[in-house]
C-alpha cells in the first residue's frame, strides 16, 4: 500500500465531507438529538404520571402508603375519585394513566401479609406500566403501626401491592441508555457514511475514473473509510460528555477501554459499511441494506429488550451483529468497571468481524467495468 | 506479435458481447505514435467498449491487446502509470476546487511530490484556470469541465491519452480550444486515442477508424479515404429538391442523396463510379425530367460521404444476412 496515495484518497475525502454540511451536520446532530431524546424522554416517562387514588380504607397507615407512593415522585394525585369504578373510567377516558386502589379492609390484609393495594395501569403504553411496576415497590413496612406479622426483610412483601415488581434500584435507565447509546450511534451514522461512499461515486462517473489510476484497492477503500474512524471517535466524546454532565453517568472502568472499544466498534462498522457500498448497485439500495443490519441491531443486541429472554434463533442472530459484543464491552467497562482483557471473547468477536468485512469489502472491489 | 516502437495500440479480433448483443466485433486495431488518431462512430458503435478495452477497464470476450508493449488486460495495472484516460461523462469531483482535483490526480498518479506543486502551477496557467483555481468544479462550464478534464487526465505526462468524445457537450470555440491543446499535446510526444461523431474534428485527426456497430469499417487517414470515393460524390442544384431526391434515390446507382439547402448531393455506389458516364447520363435524364433547370455536377468527397459510403455497405450486408 502506497502511503502518499492512500493519504491523497484521505484528504480528498475530507475535503468533500468539509462541503457537504448535511453529514457534517448529522456528524454531531444524531449523537446530540438522540442522547437527550432517549435519555430525558425515557427518565420523564417515569415521573410525574397522572393518577387517581381511591383509599377506602381512610386509615393513618393507608394514608401513609398513599404519601409514599407521591413521594416517589413517579405520579401525581391529579384525579379526585371515590370507587374504583370511577377511577376506571378516568382511565379509559385517559384523564389518568395510573389507579391505585385501597380496599376497605387494607389493615386486614396487611395484618395477614396478603396484597394491601391495587394499582390499575393504561396498559397500553409500555413505559406506564413499567413506572407502575416501580411505584409497586413502595414498601409498606415504614408504615405508622409496626407490622408484626411479617419481619421487614420477608420476601411475601413483594405480593402485597397486586403489581409485578422489579428490580432497579436507582430507577434511572439513562445509566444503561447512555452506554448503549454510544454503540447504536455509531452503528447508524458509521454505516450510514460508508455504505453510500463508494456507490456514490459509482453513480456520480467518478469511479471510472479512479480505477483508471495507478490507486489499489485497497488505497481507494480503506482511505475512503479512514476518515471516519476521528468521526466515529469525536462522536463517542460528545456522547460521554453529554452522558456526564446531563445524566451523571459514572465511567467505572478506564476511559482509555472505553475508546479502544468504541475504536473496534467503528472499525467493525466502517468495513461492513463499505462492503454494502461495494454490493449496492445504487445509492438508495445502499441505505435499504443500511436498514437491514440497523434494525436487528437495535432490536437484538440487547439495547432494547434483555439479550438473556430472547429465543435462542435471535440470540444466535444477535451474536453476529457487532453492536451485542460492543454493549457487553461498553455496559462492563462503564458500569462494572470491568477491564477489556476481562471481557476477551468480545474483543476478539469484534475485531474477527472487522477483518472479515474488509477482506470481503476489498475482494469484491474491482478495479473492472464488468 | 512484434515489437513495432511506432505503435504504440495493437489489437488483434478484438471482440466483446454483453450478453447476445456483440458490441465489438473482431476489430483489428493499430494505432501509430504520436499522432492523433480519432475513432468516428455513431453512438452505440462500439467505441466507448473498445477504448475501455484498449485500457484494461473492460475485459475483452476474444481478441488480443497490446499497449506500450503490455499485454492487456493481464498486464493493465502497469499500462495505468503511463496513460491518461478522460471519460465521456465528467469524472472529476464537484464537490473540490480546480486545484484540489489536480492535486489529488498528481498525487494517486505519482507525481512526485517535489515537482507537483510546479506542475501545477503550469497547469493551471497553460489551461487558463488561473482566476478559477479555488472555484468548485462543479460549478464550471462544459468547456471548462472538459479543459478541467484534459488537464488532469495528462498531470502526469503520461505517453498514451484515451479521450472518449470529450467534447460531446461543449460549445463549437472551446471545441477549437481543446483541439488546439490536443496537437499541442501530440506535437509534444504524446499518442492520442480520441472518440468523436462530429465530423470536422474526424477531418482533423492524423488517422482514422470507423466504426459501425462494433464493427471497424475503415481505417485510414481522413484525405486517403475521401480520396477513394472520387469520382463518386455530386451536388444537384434544383429550385425545389425534395422531389428529385425522391426519385435519385430509387435508382440503384445512387447510395444516398441528401438535401443541403437548395441542393442535393449525391453519392453513387462503388460500382456506378467504375462506369461513370452512361451512369451519370441517366441520372442526369432522371433529374431533368423532373425540373428541367436542374444541374448536375461533381464535387469533392468529404468525410461524411466516406461515413455515408462506408456505413451503407454494413447495412447492406447485415440486410443480406438477415
Amino acid at each position: 500500500m502506497n502511503m502518499r496515495r492512500l493519504l491523497a484518497v484521505m484528504r480528498k475525502e475530507l475535503q468533500q465531507l468539509r462541503r457537504d454540511r448535511v453529514t457534517l451536520a448529522m456528524i454531531l446532530g444524531i449523537p446530540i438529538v438522540q442522547l437527550v431524546l432517549f435519555g430525558y424522554a425515557i427518565n420523564l416517562n417515569l415521573r410525574n404520571l397522572d393518577a387517581g387514588i381511591v383509599d377506602q380504607s381512610g386509615t393513618q397507615a393507608s394514608r401513609a402508603l398513599v404519601m409514599d407512593m407521591l413521594a416517589t415522585g413517579i405520579v401525581r394525585a391529579s384525579e379526585r375519585a371515590h370507587t374504583p369504578r370511577q377511577l376506571m373510567q378516568a382511565l379509559q377516558a385517559g384523564r389518568i394513566s395510573v389507579g391505585i386502589v385501597i380496599p376497605r379492609d387494607f389493615e386486614r390484609r396487611r395484618a395477614e401479609g396478603r396484597a394491601v393495594a391495587q394499582i390499575l395501569v393504561d396498559g397500553s403504553d409500555t413505559a406506564v406500566q413499567f413506572a407502575a411496576a416501580q411505584l409497586a415497590q413502595t414498601p409498606i413496612a415504614n408504615s405508622a403501626l409496626p407490622d408484626t406479622r411479617a419481619p421487614p426483610d420477608s420476601t411475601p412483601r413483594q405480593g402485597r401491592i397486586r403489581v409485578v415488581a422489579f428490580y432497579n434500584p436507582e430507577r434511572r435507565s439513562a445509566i444503561n441508555i447512555v452506554p448503549g447509546l454510544i454503540g447504536v450511534i455509531l452503528t447508524m451514522t458509521m454505516v450510514l457514511f460508508t455504505a453510500v461512499s463508494v456507490v456514490r461515486e459509482r453513480e456520480r462517473g467518478n469511479m471510472e475514473l479512479l480505477i483508471a489510476t495507478p490507486l489499489s484497492r485497497s488505497e481507494l477503500l480503506v482511505g475512503k473509510v479512514l476518515p471516519y474512524v476521528g468521526i466515529g471517535l469525536l462522536q463517542t466524546t460528545v456522547i460521554l460528555l453529554l452522558g456526564v454532565v446531563l445524566f451523571a453517568v459514572p465511567v467505572h472502568g478506564l476511559l482509555v477501554d472505553v475508546y479502544l472499544a468504541a475504536g473496534l466498534l467503528i472499525v467493525a462498522n466502517l468495513a461492513l459499511g463499505l462492503l454494502i457500498s461495494t454490493r449496492a448497485t445504487s445509492q438508495f439500495q445502499a441505505m435499504q441494506m443500511m436498514i437491514f443490519v440497523f434494525l436487528p441491531s437495535i432490536l437484538l443486541s440487547g439495547f432494547m429488550f434483555p439479550f438473556a429472554g430472547m429465543p435462542i434463533a435471535a440470540q444466535w442472530i444477535a451474536e453476529v451483529l457487532p453492536l451485542t459484543h460492543f454493549l457487553r464491552l461498553i455496559r462492563g467497562v462503564m458500569l462494572r468497571g470491568a477491564g477489556l482483557s476481562q471481557m476477551w471473547p468480545d474483543v476478539l468477536a469484534l475485531a474477527a468481524f472487522s477483518v472479515l468485512m474488509l477482506v470481503l469489502a476489498i475482494s469484491q472491489f474491482r478495479k473492472r467495468l464488468d | 506479435m512484434s515489437a513495432d516502437t511506432d505503435t504504440v495500440i495493437r489489437a488483434r479480433g478484438l471482440t466483446r458481447r454483453f450478453g447476445d448483443l456483440v458490441a465489438v466485433d473482431r476489430v483489428d486495431l493499430d494505432v501509430p505514435a504520436q499522432r492523433v488518431y480519432g475513432f468516428l462512430g455513431p453512438n452505440g458503435s462500439g467505441k466507448s467498449t473498445t477504448i475501455r478495452m484498449l485500457c484494461g477497464l473492460l475485459t475483452p470476450s476474444a481478441g488480443e491487446i497490446e499497449v506500450l508493449g503490455l499485454r492487456i488486460p493481464s498486464r493493465a495495472e502497469e499500462l495505468r502509470r503511463h496513460i491518461g484516460y478522460m471519460t465521456q461523462k465528467f469524472s472529476l469531483f464537484d464537490d473540490l476546487t480546480v486545484r484540489e482535483n489536480l492535486e489529488f490526480m498528481a498525487a494517486v498518479q505519482d507525481v512526485p511530490r517535489a515537482r507537483m506543486r510546479a506542475r501545477i502551477d503550469t497547469l493551471v496557467e497553460e489551461y487558463r484556470f488561473g482566476a478559477m483555481q479555488r472555484q468548485l468544479a462543479g460549478t464550471l462550464s462544459g468547456g471548462q469541465k472538459q479543459r478541467l478534464a484534459l488537464a488532469a487526465a495528462v498531470v502526469h505526462e503520461p505517453q498514451l491519452l484515451f479521450l472518449d468524445e470529450p467534447t460531446s457537450a461543449v460549445d463549437p470555440e472551446s471545441r477549437r480550444d481543446f483541439w488546439e491543446k490536443l496537437f499541442e499535446l501530440a506535437d509534444a510526444g504524446a499518442t492520442l486515442l480520441v472518440s468523436t461523431h462530429y465530423m470536422d474534428e474526424a477531418e482533423r485527426c492524423h488517422r482514422l477508424a470507423i466504426l459501425d456497430h462494433g464493427r471497424l469499417v475503415a481505417d485510414d487517414t481522413p484525405q486517403a479515404l475521401t480520396a477513394r470515393l472520387a469520382g463518386r460524390t455530386y451536388r444537384v442544384h434544383a429550385s425545389r429538391p425534395g422531389r428529385i431526391q425522391q426519385a435519385l434515390s430509387q435508382q440503384d446507382a445512387v447510395l444516398s442523396a441528401a438535401q443541403i439547402g437548395a441542393s442535393l448531393r449525391v453519392l453513387l455506389v462503388e460500382a456506378a463510379a467504375q462506369s461513370a458516364g452512361e451512369t451519370l447520363e441517366v441520372l442526369a435524364g432522371v433529374v431533368r425530367d423532373i425540373d428541367a433547370e436542374a444541374c448536375f455536377e461533381a464535387t469533392e468527397p468529404n468525410l461524411e460521404d466516406v461515413f455515408v459510403a462506408v456505413t451503407h455497405g454494413g447495412r447492406a450486408r447485415r440486410e443480406q444476412a438477415a
